[in-house]
């Protein structure tokens, strides 16, 4: 039995297929990549996992269960955590409490919401920001607490999207970091990343998708070195 | 909560105001002012904290004052009855509202509880072998002094205030504003948006459904013109959380007191300061200026929206910090 299963998924905006027929799987335990050029569908596929757009065909299994057809609450509540590639803060809230509210899921007195968000804010490193208003925060601060927010609901499966765009070098370093420490404490994570740098060093296994199907699967040098992979990215004419 | 003498103080002098203040009109104004409190206070939980612009309040408080007026008028129940049953009746109604409703987002949701405040207005004009159409109903007062009423007024302000203070402690006050702030991320952290929108609904259909029972008690006649009105009671609705304070516990305290006093000041002409001088002085002219003071305050409603919207965004409670500040530098170069 696979950790996690997607299998022929199909997903069309108007006549478009955006996803047409991905299947892939990871294993407890792993990271996985998922790359593919602009629009190739990478975050349509994170939300037909996340359940927020509905899929026309195929199956998405979680730890044997079939999760999909079931609301994004209930998907999250059966321990899938996602981030927000166009990051989504509860802006008027401050970094604690948004944590909190994510806490509530698992933990039910205040006292116990509190002490999670608390741990998972010191975790990811926020600390310092913990009671600023969370529109008042720098763009990598604000990935750094859609991950917080995501953890703060314990989820065994995590996908990350695009949490290291936009990010100076020194920022990147911490975010591999805080990736590689999120997998150390037991979360299998699957991540959307455009920087290769972060994807060829922390994926165990990477999945190349590009006009919304999957053109290569394997390790990071396996992918990389696949001439459908460098077709994708750069064009007929540097075909090795 | 910085000062928890604060509410106190304030609850003691609304104790005993009545008993100092023995000039039955402005009991009968701080009745009103108490009746908008628990009105603000709903509406305040669903909009203000959980982001779903409520247009039609008018719905849920018509539809309490006529579960009063119909326990007596057709049951022969006392309305009182009306007071604990119109709250649980509006939550009935919300209820299927919501399942159906909240589908929708934003504006869309705020003309659907538009639509349900119409439903309603016409049914109750309609509906004559029930309700008596724009005939209206009638109920026997039950106490001539307005002390009692008072008193009951106040505490069903006082339940209001409490009620949303303690849901915005506890978790579900997280997964309002969770929600109020974006919708999507609440969705993903977990939380089951359309069952704590529709749970934030009833409790502020409650809220509401009992003041309106307290109305009919109170005023002894309704008609489907005043309890179902879109400007007297859904907008007002409105103005008060919004002057009052979005999103704060105390807002819609100050905002009924400032709004229940607006539409004092100009319907009776500045409490009839500007009779006083039309009579005083002779001039012709002055009773046409109170003629169209008191027909203006609709419009001042307007104008004082306008204001606090652009200077005060958050409301009075919302930025009381704001309006402090700019009261002690004012005074500073005084000093």
């Amino acid at each position: 039995m696979a950790f996690f299963k997607v299998q022929g998924i199909v997903k069309f905006f108007g006549g478009l297929a955006a996803v047409n027929g991905v299947s892939f799987e990871v294993k407890e335990g792993e990271i996985c990549g998922l790359i593919g050029p602009n629009g190739s569908g990478k975050t349509t596929i994170f939300n037909l996992i996340n359940g927020y757009f509905a899929l026309a065909k195929g199956e998405i299994q979680f730890q044997g269960e079939k999760i999909s057809g079931l609301k994004t609450h209930q998907i999250c509540q059966r321990g899938v955590g996602r981030t927000f590639q166009v990051v989504k803060p509860l802006k008027r809230m401050t970094v604690l409490d948004n944590v909190i509210a994510s806490a509530f899921l698992r933990h039910h007195p205040r006292s116990d919401a509190v002490k999670l968000a608390e741990e998972t804010i010191e975790f990811c490193g926020l600390t310092h920001y913990k009671d600023k208003i969370a529109k008042s925060l720098p763009i990598a601060s604000r990935k750094r607490l859609e991950i917080t927010r995501a953890l703060a609901t314990q989820p065994k499966l995590i996908l990350l999207d695009e949490t290291a765009a936009g990010l100076n070098p020194h920022e990147l370093e911490e975010a591999i970091r805080l990736i590689k420490k999120i997998r150390d404490s037991g979360i299998t994570i699957i991540i959307v990343e455009h920087i290769m740098k972060v994807i060829m060093t922390i994926s165990d296994h990477i999945v190349a998708i590009n006009h919304g199907m999957v053109i290569a699967k394997g390790t990071p040098a396996e992918v990389v070195s696949n001439p459908e992979v460098i077709k994708a990215y750069f064009g007929e004419d540097y075909r090795a | 909560m910085k000062r928890p003498s604060g509410p106190f103080l304030l609850l003691g002098l609304l104790l005993i105001l009545p008993l100092m203040l023995r000039d039955a009109y402005y009991q009968h104004l701080m009745i009103l002012v108490l009746m908008w409190v628990a009105i603000g206070s709903g509406w305040n939980l669903i909009s203000g904290f959980t982001g779903q612009v409520l247009f039609g309040a008018a719905a849920f408080f018509g539809f309490g004052a006529y579960t009063a007026a119909l326990l007596s008028s057709k049951l022969g129940v006392s309305a009182w009855w009306g007071l604990p049953l119109g709250g649980i009746l509006s939550v009935a109604i919300a209820f299927p509202f919501g399942w159906i409703c909240f589908r929708l987002r934003g504006p869309y949701f705020a003309l659907a509880t538009l639509a349900l405040n119409e439903i309603f207005r016409h049914v109750a004009t309609i509906w004559e072998s029930l309700t008596d159409g724009m005939i209206g109903i009638l109920v026997m007062q039950t106490f001539i002094s307005k002390l009692p009423y008072y008193y009951v007024a106040l505490a069903i302000a006082i339940l209001s205030i409490v009620t949303v203070d303690l849901v915005m402690r506890s978790r579900w006050g997280y997964y309002f504003v969770s929600i109020r702030e974006d919708q999507d991320a609440a969705e993903s952290m977990g939380i089951d948006t359309l069952y704590y929108k529709m749970l934030s609904l009833c409790i502020s259909a409650f809220l509401i459904g009992i003041a309106g029972a307290l109305y009919t008690n109170y005023m002894g006649f309704i008609d489907p013109k005043v309890v179902f009105s879109l400007h007297e009671i859904s907008i007002m609705a409105i103005l008060v959380g919004i002057v009052g304070g979005v999103g704060t516990i105390y807002g819609p305290l100050v905002g009924a007191f400032i709004m229940v006093a607006v539409q004092e000041i100009f319907r009776t002409g500045g409490f009839g300061v500007l009779h006083f001088i039309g009579q005083s002085t002779g001039w012709p002219f002055m009773s046409g200026v109170i003629k169209y003071v008191s027909e203006a305050h609709v419009l001042s409603f307007g104008i004082l929206v306008i204001v606090v919207i652009l200077f005060l965004p958050n409301g009075i409670v919302g930025d009381w910090s704001l309006i402090r500040k700019s009261l002690f530098k004012s005074k500073k170069p005084a000093v």
